[in-house]
């Protein structure tokens, strides 16, 4: 939204201009060019593809491990002469490493948690869309219920009452996230139930299922990307979230928030191991929510938003 | 007259709508906590059996499960949450009830700064559309949603705090500067996000038709956008202020532990991660109730605001 | 000195695929009284050469040439000063009712701030003075209806709140954009005699935006046809009606269903589609569609007046 060419209203043209009649450009084309126009998208995605590759090789590629302790450089700050280039905490362990090494997790809870919601939004939301009418009421109303309670301090009761394991994590993430996906998927498929062109395949005799396949996936394939992209930075930030109260990952495993929280008890003395892992965490959040951006606006340019 | 018999159904019906929200609040809360594995009383010592059995007698933990859930559901319909169980002398209602002003004072402090702030944000960037000022604008919006508050708090205290010296880092004095960063961080990420959303729907109703008429009749620029354009525009940001208020009091908690503010969010947290079952069930009923009702308040706003509701409601 | 006088418009719009020319080179004069009719399918630009000169562009547009408002260039006013005109001295009336009024805001709010802004009048008078302008188009009990929303009015009835709205100052010159397209013929009739009305009253000139020839005829006494952003015919309604020069405003005529005409005469709807406003053609815009296209027609027919001030743009001078 921030930079891409608003096409302000010249209404009564639009129909007259005879665009669509010259050259035949499908809409994924369409949704493709304006993405790439929209600058800001196009740096995040290029800054996020780094990110990815420098945390899946860096810490292959550098020689500390995340948790040798170099006891002759504690708290010290980054330097390329001792060998840590972003600094050590106060027992000695490399920032860097682990900050890269946290990053695995926090990356991997916003992937899995973020395609558990996809899975259970997807399939509960078409399953009310599909089926409208009393059923579609009813598991409506329960996804308004769940909507309206406090579910980040659900998130958390579930980590006090099953204790805090990472599998726990994204299953308690994703489970309470969905409700979006539901509410978008139900309303697609309900609209697109109804449309021409699939009563017309219907009248044609294609079967339900090659219906779903090759005009219901692909109709909800845009608005389905756009979620998934917003709702990683969503799950990505709550996981750093519990971590940072001591409810999310325990040691010896770390994420970015585990890491922001520990560099905020030291941050006076070595301000660096807050710093850093506050830095990475920002820009993955900032990156995944212009790509996000981007594609909205790229798969709806009408809408604004 | 006839709008406000509408407005008085739509309250009915949408209060109506309310109950069920409660009890399924209130029941996941209870069955949550209750299939927690291992008691209140087993983290510290080993207790003689004949005194945790008078321990779990006190606290009805003996009875069978459905008639405990029964039993708390009186209770809480007449609001009375029980005793805590890890701080001995206290009810949860006097932990919430001391916990909750310093909450409230500097939640409401941030909430009205956010929407405030937003809005006049949002209406400057939308005003001035892909100017260098709307471009800048919705960049910092963007950063203000991305940075976590348990991020942007500690720099904040090392900057400020630390290194200036001009604000405290944490504590509660009831003071204006132990406020000030703590209002900050809460209200950062909702400003961005509603600077966006005012921006968004004012460059939208700033497109359509009525405003082009309203431009037709001659009146003045700043009577278009003020009489004309800013109710609809705000409409979205209404409707957004319960989420907002949810996520405020999600973001307290983390704010109140950086800030050492003895604010209802520092219980909750002492509470989970101490098993206190009362508490954490009294405070998330508590906060799900007040978010529950602000909800339906934010609705009632919306519908007054927006006379189509009022008239739907009506045929 | 004519009551409005445009020179050289020329609209444009900036668009991601390039610049779209709504208006090319656009001529025409209004006297005081005169009730001028613009025609032309959609997309032929005349909306937006009456959003040109309203200063109503949407913001990727742009404008060059002149229109001249009672001496004064409307097209070099800042906002603030075409806004003691709008409104005022010049009123608009839209075509679409279910968009044209805020949804948010009272009939009566809507219609008053007009006369206070710009009479200076009370709001007791204001509202008072709006009522009455209600009764005129002959909305039902407009002491109440006033108070209403615009969603509790039918799209006709909303109709003519905008036409009420329209002419509550009294204006010098009315702009109307297809103001009865969305209502039933009964309705139509009583509006065009309100506009009528408002002419022989208080002098007013009139233009008026329309495809339907019929309410042309009722209404106005000259033509001005539109097509792809330029004029290629002005003239009388007689004129145009009855010795038409132009080949598209012959088509024209031979889409629409007369009365005057034998019951077996066959309706043409005109080939073809308008051209692509972003890359116009060299020469005359019409002789892809053109069923009396020649070699000569590559080149840029120019405009021809005879003296009955009645002018077109074709080669094919006379009519068959």
């Amino acid at each position: 939204m921030t930079k891409t060419t608003d096409t302000p209203a010249i209404d009564p043209f639009e129909a007259a201009l005879g665009i669509s009649d010259d050259k035949g450009r499908s809409p994924w084309e369409d949704a493709w060019h304006r993405l790439l126009k929209n600058r800001a998208a196009v740096y995040s995605a290029y800054i996020m593809a780094f990110m990815i590759m420098l945390v899946l090789l860096g810490p292959l590629l550098i020689s500390w491990e995340s948790d040798f302790t170099d006891w002759d450089h504690t708290s010290s700050p980054p330097s390329l002469q001792s060998g840590h280039w972003f600094g050590t905490d106060s027992v000695g362990r490399d920032i860097l490493v682990r900050t890269l090494e946290g990053g695995r997790i926090s990356l991997l809870v916003g992937l899995v948690a973020t395609i558990v919601s996809l899975l259970i939004g997807v399939s509960y939301g078409a399953t009310a869309g599909y089926f409208g009418g009393r059923a579609d009421r009813i598991m409506m109303r329960v996804v308004d219920i769940i909507y309206a309670l406090p579910f980040l301090f659900f998130i958390i009761l579930l980590m006090v009452v099953f204790g805090r394991h990472i599998l726990l994590i994204f299953v308690a993430i994703g489970a309470i996230n969905w409700l979006d996906m539901a509410r978008i998927v139900r309303g697609q498929t309900l609209s697109l139930k109804n449309t021409e062109f699939i009563e017309a395949a219907r009248a044609c005799g294609v079967g339900d299922w090659a219906i779903i396949r090759r005009h219901i996936v692909p109709n909800l394939l845009g608005v389905v990307m756009v979620y998934v992209t917003l709702t990683i930075p969503q799950v990505i930030l709550i996981e750093s979230f519990l971590s940072f109260l001591g409810l999310g990952v325990q040691e010896p495993m770390s994420s970015w928030g585990a890491l922001v929280s520990d560099g905020a008890q030291d941050m006076e003395s070595a301000p660096w191991t807050l710093i850093v892992p506050s830095v990475f965490l920002t820009a993955t959040l900032y990156c995944f929510n212009f790509i996000g951006d981007g594609l909205r606006d790229a798969l709806d340019p009408k809408d604004h938003f | 007259m006839m709008q406000d018999t509408g407005m008085a159904r739509h309250t009915l019906r949408r209060f109506l709508g309310l109950i069920p929200t409660l009890l399924m609040l209130i029941t996941v809360a209870f069955f949550l906590m209750r299939v927690a594995p291992g008691g209140p009383f087993d983290s510290e010592m080993v207790l003689p059996p004949e005194i945790e059995a008078n321990l779990n007698a006190k606290y009805h933990l003996d009875e069978p499960l459905l008639r405990q859930y029964f039993r708390y559901l009186g209770q809480v319909a007449v609001l009375d949450f029980g005793p805590s169980i890890q701080y001995k002398d206290w009810t949860v209602n006097e932990l919430i009830a001391q916990g909750l002003p310093v909450s409230m004072r500097v939640g409401l402090t941030a909430i009205v700064v956010a929407f405030v702030l937003g809005t006049l944000l949002g209406i400057t960037a939308a005003l001035k559309q892909n100017t260098g000022m709307d471009y800048s604008l919705m960049g910092a919006a963007m950063l203000g949603m991305s940075i976590p508050n348990f991020v942007i708090a500690p720099v904040l205290i090392l900057l400020l705090a630390v290194y200036a010296g001009w604000l405290p880092a944490g504590g509660w004095d009831s003071g204006i500067a132990s406020m000030v960063l703590p209002v900050i961080t809460l209200s950062l990420p909702v400003t961005a996000y509603v600077a966006r959303l005012t921006r968004g729907s004012m460059i939208e109703v700033l497109h359509s038709n009525f405003i082009r008429t309203a431009r037709a009749k001659g009146l003045p620029e700043m009577v278009v956008i003020t009489r004309h354009a800013l109710r609809p525009a705000l409409l979205p940001v209404i409707s957004f202020m319960g989420p907002a208020t949810a996520g405020m009091i999600s973001g307290s908690v983390v704010i109140e532990r950086i800030f050492s503010i003895p604010g209802l969010g520092s219980y909750f947290v002492q509470g989970a991660l101490n098993r206190d079952y009362t508490l954490v069930m009294g405070v998330v009923i508590f906060y799900g109730v007040l978010i529950i009702l602000l909800n339906f308040m934010v609705d009632l706003i919306y519908a007054w605001l927006d006379p189509k509701i009022r008239y739907d409601e009506n045929h | 000195m004519s009551l409005l006088e445009v020179k050289g418009l020329n609209v444009g719009f900036d668009t991601p695929e390039g610049e779209v020319h709504a208006v090319n080179n656009l001529n025409f004069s209004l006297n005081a009284g005169d009730a001028l009719a613009i025609v032309g399918e959609s997309g032929s630009g005349k909306t937006q050469t009456v959003m040109a000169i309203m200063g109503l562009l949407a913001e990727n547009g742009h404008v060059n040439g002149q229109a001249m408002f009672k001496g004064k260039d409307l097209l070099q006013m800042s906002t603030s000063e075409l806004n003691k005109h709008r409104g005022s001295e010049i009123a608009m009336i839209f075509q679409d009712p279910m968009t044209s009024l805020n949804p948010y805001l009272s009939i009566e709010k809507q219609m008053i701030e007009v006369v206070i802004h710009h009479q200076g009048l009370n709001k007791a008078e204001a509202r008072a003075h709006a009522v009455e302008m209600l009764r005129a188009v002959r909305i039902p009990d407009p002491e109440r209806s006033i108070r209403q929303y615009p969603h509790e009015f039918s799209g006709g009835m909303r109709q003519r709140v905008i036409v009420a709205m329209g002419l509550l100052c009294e204006p010098d010159l009315l702009i109307a954009d297809e103001p009865t397209t969305a209502l039933d013929v009964t309705v139509q009739t009583h509006i065009s005699h309100l506009m009528s009305a408002l002419r022989q009253n208080s002098n007013a000139a009139i233009i008026l935006i329309t495809h339907d020839l019929g309410v042309v005829a009722g209404l106005c006494d000259r033509v001005l046809v539109m097509y792809a952003g330029e004029a290629v015919e002005c003239g009388t309604v007689e004129q145009i009606y009855y010795d038409p020069k132009h080949p598209y405003t012959q088509g024209l005529l031979n889409s629409v269903p007369r009365l005057d005409r034998p019951e077996d005469t066959e309706l043409h709807a005109i080939p073809g589609n308008p051209p692509n406003l972003l890359s116009l053609p060299e020469g005359c815009k019409f002789r892809d569609r053109c069923p009396k296209a020649y070699a000569a027609c590559t080149e840029t027919p120019p405009m021809q007046i005879d003296e009955g001030q009645h002018a077109h743009c074709c080669f094919r001078g006379a009519s068959e």
